[in-house]
């Protein structure tokens, strides 16, 4: 079969990758794909690596956005921005909602320009822009990023940055993992790192590959973190999966194992995850009037497509469900992003999407597809543009040093202690498994306790510190071992920060302290690895401009 | 997770190989693409989506479907229609119309929007995410 035309995958090589561009964009989701693009337009030489493939990386394209598409005309934009505002418990700033607002207009314009296939609406065919569904979005943005003379290198994760002697991000490297993970290495004027929130491996739609990689890159070079303790979103899933797409949960009554009807209202999360605590719930979607059925098909195929699958009609039967996880890919928090541009605490570095902090825009509750859909879009052209301005006529002082650490470089390795660490000391599988059984139950992470978060970090401390010492890449295609050291350092960043927020607020719930305090009305920053800090961001920002 | 990559059907293209986000099967010279890592799928279905010849199967559970069930079992899948049923709904392929000309959503979120009760006013006053009444 394998003829001239017709060359087998196992014969193929890697992308050869240059080894300098202007800017380098790490994660090929919606947020790294607008970086590349306006990266491209700014004339900049470009290169997008991701973990998996550009085009189904990343957890819109699995599941789609509905947009936060608000219209210029009238107040519109003004009212969004005052209802976020206090629901996102007045964490949000209005000139960036208003700014992101408009980038997403013109963004999604441009997609139709493009010819992404939108649906009618009552003004004609082609017309409604306010929602995109995955697959076809990602596979335009794919289209599009190599039009414009992207490089895209698939299936090459990121492991670590460099950076020079003045603390100046000045590339990355990684692996391709397809290829015996073969070593890569990229210098950049600036380096954008749009690779995703942290859920956890949790199973979430489309967020296995979200495993904060990004951010713990980002934390080694020096890079601050803001909003963590808003990472305990959980989406509702069917219990025999994990389909965590919540929208027509809105049609949904919810039951006892035997039968006892339970008072929650539609997708009425905190009280249905209350109740999952107490024992299983089951759902039924029988509050959707029988002609809404196609429509709700149509709007999100891949909601139904595991009922269909099971031979359940979820209209009619009832089902079980579970919360799962989503941790901070529809949570909040990420990498601090307080500069022009999204541009990171760290000169060289920008973040966008899920991997640089939300509350900008949505303050401390979840942004679900639609305010983080929109984020992606603007944070993504934002940091590409800013990125590629900055990298003009930069060069590194001094040699760039690689910077990762922890399950990449295990320190009794470097002290020439043990070789084939992984057999003998920690393996990835165990640190996720143990990072997990503190993260994953509600009743540890969606509703916290200061006894219950100083128990789970007197388990990860020591943890971390296991990871740092012994945790070695393992002989399988990927960079597990790196995975689940960015999973560590994101659950000790999340219960320092929701120790340090003595209170309740929009996400975060303390049910030692019920109330909302007003004083707390402002962000934390947290930062650093073995060891780790949380100050007040106002107090932060006056450091580092002193 | 997936479970049956269709002898019949697979053509040996390598596009499942090359698209799977979470680097699940393995490229074959000799052989079909296999399933190197099933542990590691997702349950994304996006490798069926972009398979050319509707030769995947991934079931809906988030583990591996036991010994014996008709989720792995080919023949059983391909009596019921279950090959290549997500790139039908999202209408690629030769022909079809993208099923994102039939998106709906804005009606489910006006809905939504519709049904969500007033939030309240004063800066710092309760914004916790309501609570339902405990059961």
């Amino acid at each position: 079969m394998t003829g001239p035309e017709r060359v087998r995958r196992s014969a193929r090589r890697p992308v050869a990758v240059p080894p300098r561009v202007d800017v380098l964009v790490l994660g090929g989701g919606p947020a790294g794909t607008w970086a590349a693009l306006a990266a491209a337009a700014e004339g900049a030489t470009v290169a997008l690596v991701d973990k998996g493939w550009c085009g189904t990386s990343g957890a819109a394209a699995a599941g789609g956005n509905n947009l936060w598409f608000v219209p210029p005309e009238g107040d519109a934009r003004e009212r969004a921005i005052d209802t976020r505002t206090r629901e996102g418990g007045f964490l949000t700033d209005p000139g960036r909602m208003a700014a992101a607002m408009a980038r997403t207009w013109d963004a999604v314009h441009e997609l139709a320009a493009a010819g992404y296939p939108f649906p009618a609406d009552q003004h004609g065919p082609g017309r409604y822009l306010g929602s995109l569904q995955g697959p076809e979005y990602m596979r335009l943005q794919r289209r599009r990023v190599r039009r414009a003379g992207v490089l895209v290198v698939d299936q090459s994760p990121a492991t670590e940055l460099l950076h020079d002697d003045d603390g100046a991000v000045v590339g990355a490297a990684g692996v391709h993992r397809q290829h015996g993970n073969a070593p890569w290495t990229i210098g950049a004027g600036a380096v954008v790192v749009a690779t995703g929130g942290c859920a956890f491996l949790s199973g979430a739609l489309g967020c296995n590959v979200d495993t904060g990689d990004g951010a713990l890159m980002a934390a080694e070079v020096g890079a601050e973190l803001s909003g963590m303790e808003f990472s305990n979103q959980y989406g509702t899933a069917p219990a025999f999966g994990a389909e965590t797409k919540g929208l027509m949960y809105q049609f949904a009554t919810y039951s006892r194992a035997d039968g006892t009807e339970l008072d929650i209202g539609g997708m009425g999360r905190p009280a249905l995850q209350r109740a999952m605590v107490e024992g299983p719930v089951y759902a039924r979607l029988d509050r959707a009037e029988p002609e809404l059925h196609q429509k709700m098909r149509w709007s999100q195929p891949n909601f139904f497509l595991p009922f269909d699958k099971m031979g359940i009609d979820p209209f009619r039967e009832r089902f079980g469900v579970r919360a799962v996880l989503e941790g901070t890919v529809r949570g909040t928090g990420g990498i601090a992003v307080p500069g022009e541009g999204c541009a990171t605490t760290v000169p060289g570095l920008f973040a966008a999407g899920d991997a640089a902090s939300r509350e900008d825009i949505t303050g401390g509750i979840t942004g679900g597809g639609s305010h983080n859909g929109a984020w992606a879009i603007s944070s993504g052209s934002w940091a590409g543009a800013a990125a590629a301005r900055s990298a003009v006529g930069r060069r590194p002082v001094g040699t760039p040093r690689p910077a990762g650490r922890a399950g990449l470089r295990p320190a009794t390795t470097a002290r020439g202690e043990a070789a084939g660490v992984d057999a003998a000391g920690v393996v990835a599988a165990g640190v996720v498994a143990a990072v997990q059984s503190r993260v994953l139950p509600l009743e540890l992470n969606r509703f916290r306790t200061g006894a219950g978060l100083r128990e789970s970090l007197a388990v990860l401390d020591p943890l971390w510190e296991e990871v740092v010492d012994s945790l070695a890449p393992a002989d399988r295609p990927g960079t597990h071992s790196r995975q689940a050291a960015a999973m560590v350092a994101h659950a000790r960043w999340m219960y320092r920060a929701a120790l340090a927020r003595p209170e309740s607020r929009a996400m975060h719930v303390r049910d030692d302290h019920p109330g909302t305090d007003p004083a707390q009305a402002r962000r934390l920053r947290v930062w650093g690895l073995d060891e780790v800090t949380v100050a007040p961001a106002s107090a932060r920002e006056a450091v580092i401009a002193s | 997770m997936i479970e049956v990559i269709s002898e019949a059907r697979c053509i040996d293209c390598g596009i499942c190989v090359d698209v799977c986000p979470t680097n699940v099967f393995d490229a074959d010279e000799h052989a079909h693409p296999s399933i190197a890592r099933q542990s590691d799928c997702q349950t994304c279905f996006l490798c069926e989506a972009h398979c050319p010849t509707d030769a995947l199967f991934v079931s809906p559970l988030s583990g591996p479907a036991p010994e014996g069930s008709p989720l792995r079992d080919e023949e059983s899948l391909a009596r019921e229609g279950r090959f290549g049923e997500y790139r039908g709904w999202i209408g690629w392929g030769h022909g079809r119309t993208p099923g994102s000309r039939n998106d709906r959503n804005q009606v489910f979120t006006l809905r939504l929007r519709a049904l969500r009760p007033p939030e309240p006013a004063a800066p710092g006053s309760t914004t916790a995410e309501k609570e339902g009444p405990r059961p």
